[in-house]
């Protein structure tokens, strides 16, 4: 069987791999080829060495923030948006596994916001915050903080539905027999959730922190749409400081490149963490 | 499967009539605050654009203390009815958007599910360094993020005319493909051998086997697969806005952004009229669909 197969591989590994070539392995070899050079196509390019990385921290000599700013601004935005979308998507999950009245009604609208795009749900509240901060003349571009917030609360009302739902299969997924016993046990609500529920959940709870935590890494639709990046620069998460450095400044492409291969070097690095503690926990079970 | 599912009901038929009408109307609420964004902004597309910042979330421009006929006056002077929309629509050339995204969408999805799940079937059966190869190099770019190759795929797009809704297919899968290729071999190691090789002793080809035997099988993963990457291609804005030609094709997404100006000024009449087109046909979508948009869901966050 596997030789005949085998023959077969131009129709079924080829289509795949052709595009799998054009869009992923040749443009990233060759970004990060690129992170090297000054060009502004692909076909100009000379090659200056690490000058593109020394360029994102100084600029004639002088250490330049932007790119450190956005760096904490944006590891700031994923530690509150985790906490906040992982609370809060965990305490509807556990209500909505109770069996109340209306539950599926409820979990349809919950998971709502999550379908829609990052662009349309930006400026779903662009108007509304701009509606509410105009009362006191401000808009959510106003300070760093309000545009800070603005994204906090989009982020959050996209993602809670999505990792309530990931939860809710989750507790579903504990045996009641376990919770039972617990039960007869004497335990009250407080020690079932913290002795039952939450160490039986510890995959889950992995699973969720880290979607949300690459989430938040990467976001870069609602910045765009919602603050666009003001004031000033001061609100640019990495993706779109990237972005604006490669699309927003002429012969700064090769700089934008090489934030993009240190961003890369960023989020694999959480992947590769998320990795060992999946698979640590697997082999414990 | 069956009697812990019976038990679960039982334990949870126990627990409602605890939890009494109480958390059903708190939740009620609960539910009606999350999605009333939504309704905000179909409320304000009817309205007047100078009253959609003045009096956001009211129906009159003139509070009902001061008599009822005033106030009524002030829903007539707040609403245009469908004036906002008709804006939009020539504005953007919503409906061609909508085409271009619903075609982007639907061949894309097409593509993804039958070449990588032949090609996931493909690498688990036929077991050598280059197929172990492809597997890996899958997995690699599930990790990179799409900044990293956004500057050179969308030159690269450019040079081999793939800037056009038909182009953007191959990118989308080549961008794609890792995600699909990992679930897909998840689920093929899974199917029996035998019943394949008993198709193949029949008489079938490899490829009579594969479209006959196994792809029937791996529907459930099919399933999700398709509902994730639908979900995100349908929502992807920067992809499609490097890749496209913006000039001559333009995705929802880029409607919508293309909206606000390069000054950063906004027709927020039209505005609001083209979110609440964009977003009804998902919510449409969504209550035909839900169950498998909620199974997809947990199955990909499960194995991704």
């Amino acid at each position: 069987m596997n030789k005949a197969t085998k023959k077969y591989w131009p129709v079924f590994v080829l289509p795949t791999m052709a595009a799998f070539c054009i869009g992923f392995i040749v443009p990233f070899v060759y970004g990060i080829f690129l992170s090297f050079c000054k060009f502004t196509t692909v076909v100009d390019w000379k090659w200056v060495g690490l000058q593109n990385y020394t360029k994102i921290f100084f600029v004639n000599g002088k250490l330049d923030t932007t790119f450190l700013h956005s760096l904490w601004y944006t590891s700031l935005f994923t530690l509150v948006t985790v906490i906040v979308i992982n609370v809060v998507a965990f305490a509807i999950a556990m209500a909505l596994t109770k069996g109340i009245k209306g539950t599926n009604l409820f979990r349809t609208s919950f998971f709502l916001p999550n379908l829609i795009g990052g662009i349309v749900l930006s400026y779903i509240w662009l108007m509304i915050f701009n509606a509410i901060l105009a009362r006191h003349s401000m808009t959510v571009v106003s300070t760093q903080w309000t545009a800070f917030w603005g994204l906090v609360v989009v982020v959050c009302w996209q993602q809670i539905g999505y990792m309530m739902i990931i939860y809710v299969a989750g507790i579903q997924n504990i045996s009641p027999d376990l919770i039972e016993a617990a039960k007869i046990d004497g335990a009250n609500g407080r020690e079932l959730l913290r002795y039952v529920i939450l160490p039986m959940l510890r995959p889950t709870i992995t699973i969720c922190s880290f979607l949300t935590l690459t989430n938040g890494f990467k976001l870069f639709d609602q910045n765009l749409a919602l603050t666009g990046g003001n004031p000033g620069k001061l609100s640019q998460l990495l993706a779109l400081n990237i972005y604006d450095t490669m699309y927003g400044t002429t012969g700064w492409q090769g700089v934008g490149q090489a934030k993009a291969v240190i961003f890369f070097i960023l989020v694999a690095v959480i992947a590769l963490v998320q990795n060992k503690l999946t698979t640590r926990k697997e082999v414990e079970a | 499967m069956a009697a812990g599912t019976g038990k679960k009901e039982m334990v949870s038929a126990a627990r409602q009539t605890k939890h009494g009408t109480a958390m059903t109307v708190f939740f009620a609420i609960l539910a009606f605050l999350w999605i009333s964004p939504i309704l905000i902004v179909v409320l304000n597309s009817f309205k007047r654009k100078a009253y959609i910042f003045k009096n956001p979330f009211g129906i009159s421009n003139v509070s009902l203390s001061r008599g009822f006929d005033r106030w009524a006056e002030g829903i007539k002077k707040t609403f245009v009815g469908m004036t906002n929309y008709a804006n939009a629509i020539k504005k953007t050339d919503f409906f061609r958007c909508f085409g271009y995204s619903l075609f982007i969408t639907v061949v894309s999805v097409a593509l993804i599910v039958i070449c990588c799940s032949m090609c996931a079937w493909y690498i688990v059966r036929v077991k050598n360094v280059a197929t172990k190869t492809i597997y890996l190099l899958c997995l690699f770019s599930m990790i990179v993020p799409f900044q990293m190759v956004m500057f050179t795929l969308s030159k690269f797009a450019n040079i081999l005319h793939l800037s056009n809704p038909a182009g953007i297919c191959i990118v989308y899968l080549g961008f794609g493909a890792g995600l699909a290729v990992f679930m897909f071999t998840g689920f093929v190691k899974q199917i029996p051998l035998e019943i394949e090789e008993a198709a193949m002793i029949d008489g079938c080809s490899p490829v009579q086997t594969y479209f006959k035997v196994v792809l029937p099988i791996m529907k459930p993963t099919i399933i999700t697969v398709a509902i994730l990457d639908a979900m995100w291609i349908w929502n992807d804005y920067l992809l499609p806005s490097l890749v496209l030609n913006v000039n001559k094709y333009k995705t929802i997404q880029i409607a919508v952004q293309f909206l606000k100006q390069s000054h950063g000024q906004i027709d927020w009449g039209a505005m609001m009229a083209v979110l609440v087109l964009a977003i009804f046909p998902i919510v449409i979508f969504y209550i035909f669909v839900q169950r498998y948009i909620i199974e997809g869901v947990v199955a990909g966050a499960v194995k991704g």
